[in-house]
């Protein structure tokens, strides 16, 4: 369990994280988002004592982090693929990490196995390809067989393979009772890992809630059906007082319906439906509407369609 | 947390970095080799001194003569041993492992003026002996009076130098910008302060001009220094124990 | 159009790419796949002419990239976000570009707009962030608006804004009749992506089809069928009829079904003929990601193994099972089959198989032991259910 508390961090004028409140728990995979610069990189340095706090509290399993014995054993963190010497082995980047913190040795080959870098233990880290570095920062992170896991960013430089592999095991993790934290950008990799998500943008809380209810919140969730008979489950469904949207393809759309409301209409007026799938917006989506305002770079993505012509038109003509 | 894991820890990185056997075995290489030269150099050119000259040479000092360059591997090897850390972002992780920063600094300090001592002690007396063997009939013996200390003197004095390396890296934090300050200030700005009169009376307090004195065991014959070989070498000390207090308070204080 | 005609490239005795013939067409956005050390960095780079070809041949537009006449006004390509002079200043990096292939200087501050770097053109590169870099490289590429554009990993880095950006950019692009030809390790983010797909394993051609094929090809869709909670035996009487209209019927965790074998219409025509009420009928088709990993099994460099973790010997923390299954995708197993033997068909698909790759010594034991899951797992993840990440948009072909 990780507690933050009012937690705020000032570099001069700027806030990078301002008064966070929130806790991630045991058991479940918490999704940590949002934009760049929003602060999640200083909220996670602050977590793990690196960055001290302007105001407020973290708490690891009830304690200040300074004062874990032997942390490696209570909170494994994989910050960046790049936090280790590049002209150390793979084999003694761990090793030293272990003897730290009391670990013993074999422990070391063990999370080399896991990760799959057995093979290259002993070649030096800065040979290693983003991906490889990755799985070594992993490997640091289980080193202690921690109840709590932080991963930033842990699919960066994957190929598939590896990030299904990372995917199924912070699933594991948390399904066996330990905390995993983990931002990422990609939303339709968190969408698959995640269970809980805490969002947050310029530095403020903007939600901490379930996926499940961030998405219900943050975007449109509708049924769509199809049927052989349109015409009249339009006329049952109208005179019962669900509100249809008629798409170009032939599909029906009742927008934030119960399907289990629609499939019981159609039974009773014996209509034959060949879809009545419930649709919901994406991770992504959601994401977008809530954090619209709380963006650093914005590139020209207003009109993306016409926008390339147009600026490629421009200086042709006087070249 | 036991010091002693740490401190292990230490060790582990210490030995698996390339650097640290180029950087010392350039300072031992450098040392004794440069030291031969000089040392040979010396006994030729004996006879041609004058009376002075040749009543105040002090054999012992002249085998030492490669310091000069080999404690510049010394600031190399007490640079690398801290920046690394920063320059490589392993920073992050230590801490993360070692959350006491205290602890973390003193194992790493620790560990690497062990080895400093070790190397320096081994190169001195290697030094000492060789220089003396090229110096023929003008040398000195080990038995002779001040000679041991100053032979020890001389790997007090690589370990020192490589500590206060050590200290400056740990403010700055950044290996290029240390060794930007600390390369030249050793090889020419110290030097040069100390032999132009009108600085000599300050000159003579920077760490290496004044830890140097411990290597003399002739004094030379218009000698004013007001602190012996051991003073100087205290002087030394003092300027080390600044430079690890600042470092340790830099890390303290900031954010890693 | 990019060409390239029995490309082979040998380091030593490695064949990094062996004999690959495929076409990258205008219009489209073209996805290239591979696990790590498939080739696919070395055939980006032999198409940029940055490397020789051991034999064959890679053209654009009919010409080998060195003979292109004005190469940069025609062919734009994102690399390595990183390979950019880090004191340089944004707009000075791309000024001497622009200069070198003759293109007004004002286009720069245009390709500076496009990407978002306006505010920090004047800031030396090295001080940008991964996701910064990544579009300075995007807007060097698009400098000389050429016809041909390749990007490797282009949102590497990039925030979810930037990650949306791109790919809308990438489909304009494409919309406007020039070719994009992308490499990326996000299958999620393929899918949505591209509409081609050339996937490579070991440097050599495994497929070369439309993405809609390719998962249609290398995976089995299902539908995923909900009879109304209250009455449990509707549930039972409709497995029963599904399973002998020849459907395979599986149950899902909340309680629904996932059948396959059977079109949509066909479900809901028995529902109706064994009066079960629907409460729910979706198609679902398996995710980019899962056909890509059942195409390239075998294909891989590094795996993992399971945690042993003998070394700690800490109990169970409370609350965990040591023989849980993976709550994963069903398959493949967490812990990937090793590659076959050299020399055979490496890539060979195994249908529905890939359970019991060969644990390393002993059975899986201890908490991240877990066994690898039974393909047919029920599992609240298997599909994207509601919070789908949009594979699932395709038409069923089966509904008409």
């Amino acid at each position: 369990m990780i507690e933050l508390e009012g937690l705020t961090k000032r570099y001069g004028e700027k806030m990078a994280v301002n008064n966070l409140t929130f806790t991630v728990r045991p058991g479940i995979v918490t999704g940590f988002l949002g934009p760049n610069g929003a602060g999640k990189s200083t909220t996670m340095r602050m977590m793990l004592g690196l960055d001290r706090p302007t105001a407020g509290d973290v708490r690891i399993d009830g304690k200040h982090y300074d004062q874990l014995k032997d942390p490696l054993k209570y909170i494994g963190a994989l910050l960046d693929a790049k936090a280790m010497h590049g002209g150390r082995s793979a084999y003694n980047h761990l090793l030293c990490l272990a003897q730290s913190n009391g670990i013993p040795k074999k422990r070391v080959q063990e999370v080399l196995d896991t990760v799959g870098l057995t093979p290259v233990a002993r070649k030096k880290a800065k040979g290693f390809s983003l991906g490889m570095g990755q799985r070594l920062g992993i490997a640091g992170a289980l080193l202690g067989d921690p109840r709590i896991l932080m991963f930033d960013e842990p699919v960066n430089g994957l190929d598939p393979e590896g990030i299904h592999w990372i995917r199924n095991l912070m699933k594991s993790l948390a399904a066996q009772g330990r905390t995993v934290f983990v931002s990422s950008h990609l939303m339709s990799e968190m969408a698959l890992t995640a269970d809980h998500l805490v969002v947050i943008g310029q530095g403020r809380l903007l939600a901490d809630t379930s996926m499940a209810d961030f998405i219900a919140q943050n975007s449109r969730s509708y049924v769509r059906i199809r049927t052989p008979h349109r015409e009249r489950l339009l006329d049952v469904l109208q005179r019962a007082g669900v509100t249809v949207v008629q798409t170009g393809n032939g599909t029906l759309e009742v927008d934030g319906g119960k399907s289990e409301r629609i499939g019981e209409l159609a039974a009773q007026h014996r209509i034959v439906l060949h879809e009545l799938s419930p649709q919901q917006a994406s991770l992504e989506e959601a994401f977008m509407q809530l954090t619209a305002e709380s963006v650093e770079y914005h590139a020209h993505s207003e009109a993306p369609p016409e926008q390339p012509r147009a600026w490629g038109d421009g200086w042709r003509k006087e070249s | 947390m036991a010091t002693g894991q740490v401190i292990r820890s230490e060790w582990t990185k210490i030995r698996s970095v390339a650097s640290t056997v180029w950087t010392l075995s350039l300072a031992v290489v450098v040392t004794i080799a440069l030291g031969m030269l000089i040392s040979l150099l010396s006994k030729n050119e004996f006879d041609n001194m004058d009376r002075a000259d040749q009543l105040s040479f002090d054999p012992t000092f002249i085998s030492f003569a490669g310091m000069s360059l080999g404690q510049l591997a010394m600031i190399v090897f007490g640079v690398l041993v801290v920046s690394n850390e920063y320059s490589t972002g392993m920073i992050r992780t230590s801490l993360a492992a070692v959350p006491q920063r205290g602890s973390f600094l003193f194992s790493k300090i620790t560990v690497a003026t062990g080895l400093a001592l070790l190397v320096g002690l081994v190169t001195s007396f290697v030094t000492f002996f060789l220089g003396q063997a090229m110096l023929g009939e003008h040398g000195a013996y080990i038995g002779d009076e001040g000679v041991l200390r100053a032979v020890i003197g001389g790997g007090l004095y690589m370990t020192l130098i490589a500590m206060f390396s050590m200290g400056v890296a740990a403010m700055l934090r950044s290996p290029m910008l240390s060794l930007g300050i600390l390369m030249p200030f050793f090889f020419l700005v110290s030097n040069i302060l100390g032999n132009v009169p009108a600085t000599k009376k300050i000159g003579r307090y920077l760490p290496d001009q004044a830890g140097s004195k411990i290597m003399q065991v002739v004094t030379p014959v218009d000698n004013d220094t007001p602190y012996g070989p051991w003073g100087g070498l205290g002087i030394m000390m003092l300027w080390v124990i600044a430079a690890l207090a600042g470092g340790f308070v830099v890390l303290k204080r900031r954010d890693a | 159009m990019i060409e390239a005609v029995g490309l082979t490239k040998r380091y030593g005795d490695k064949t990094a790419v062996y004999n690959l013939s495929f076409q990258v067409r205008p219009g489209s956005v073209t996805g290239f796949l591979g696990p790590n050390g498939s080739g696919k960095s070395t055939t980006m780079r032999m198409i940029l002419g940055l490397d020789n070809p051991s034999s064959g041949q890679v053209t654009i537009g009919g010409y080998p990239y060195r003979k292109l006449p004005n190469a940069p006004r025609q062919v734009g390509a994102l690399l390595d976000a990183k390979a950019v002079h880090g004191g340089r200043t944004a707009r000075n990096h791309l000024l001497s570009l622009a200069q070198l292939s003759g293109i007004p200087d004002r286009r720069v501050d245009e390709v500076l707009g496009v990407v978002g770097l306006q505010d920090v053109a004047r800031k030396r590169s090295k001080g940008f962030s991964l996701g910064m870099g990544q579009r300075l490289g995007i807007a060097a590429a698009l400098l000389g608006d050429p016809q041909v554009l390749l990007f490797d990993e282009p949102v590497n880095g990039l925030d979810p804004e930037g990650i949306l950006w791109v790919r809308n950019l990438m489909k304009s692009l494409a919309a406007e009749g020039r070719t994009v030809f992308v490499s990326s390790h996000l299958m999620s983010e393929m899918a949505l992506t591209a509409d081609h797909l050339i996937v490579i394993g070991r440097g050599q051609l495994l497929a070369d089809m439309s993405v809609q094929d390719f998962i249609a090809a290398n995976s089995a869709g299902f539908a995923r069928v909900r009879t109304p909670d209250t009455e449990p035996q509707l549930r039972e009487k409709l497995s029963t009829a599904l399973a002998e209209a020849g459907g395979h019927v599986l149950p899902e965790q909340d309680g629904a079904l996932r059948v396959t074998g059977l079109p949509l219409p066909r479900i809901s025509d028995i529902a109706h003929e064994t009066d079960v009420r629907l409460w729910e009928l979706s198609p679902h088709q398996a995710s980019l990601e899962e056909a890509y990993m059942r195409m390239t099994q075998g294909a891989v460099d590094y795996r993992s193994t399971v945690d042993q973790k003998a070394g700690l010997q800490q109990p169970l923390p409370p609350g965990a099972q040591p023989q849980m299954p993976v709550p994963g995708q069903g398959q493949p197993g967490w812990y990937a089959p090793p590659p076959p033997q050299q020399g055979g068909q490496p890539f060979a698909m195994p249908q529905g198989q890939p359970g019991q790759p060969a644990q390393p010594s002993g059975p899986p034991q201890g908490p991240y032991g877990a066994p690898v899951a039974p393909a047919a797992a029920p599992n609240p993840y298997a599909q994207p259910a509601p919070a789908a990440p949009a594979v699932d948009t395709t038409k069923p072909k089966d509904a008409r």
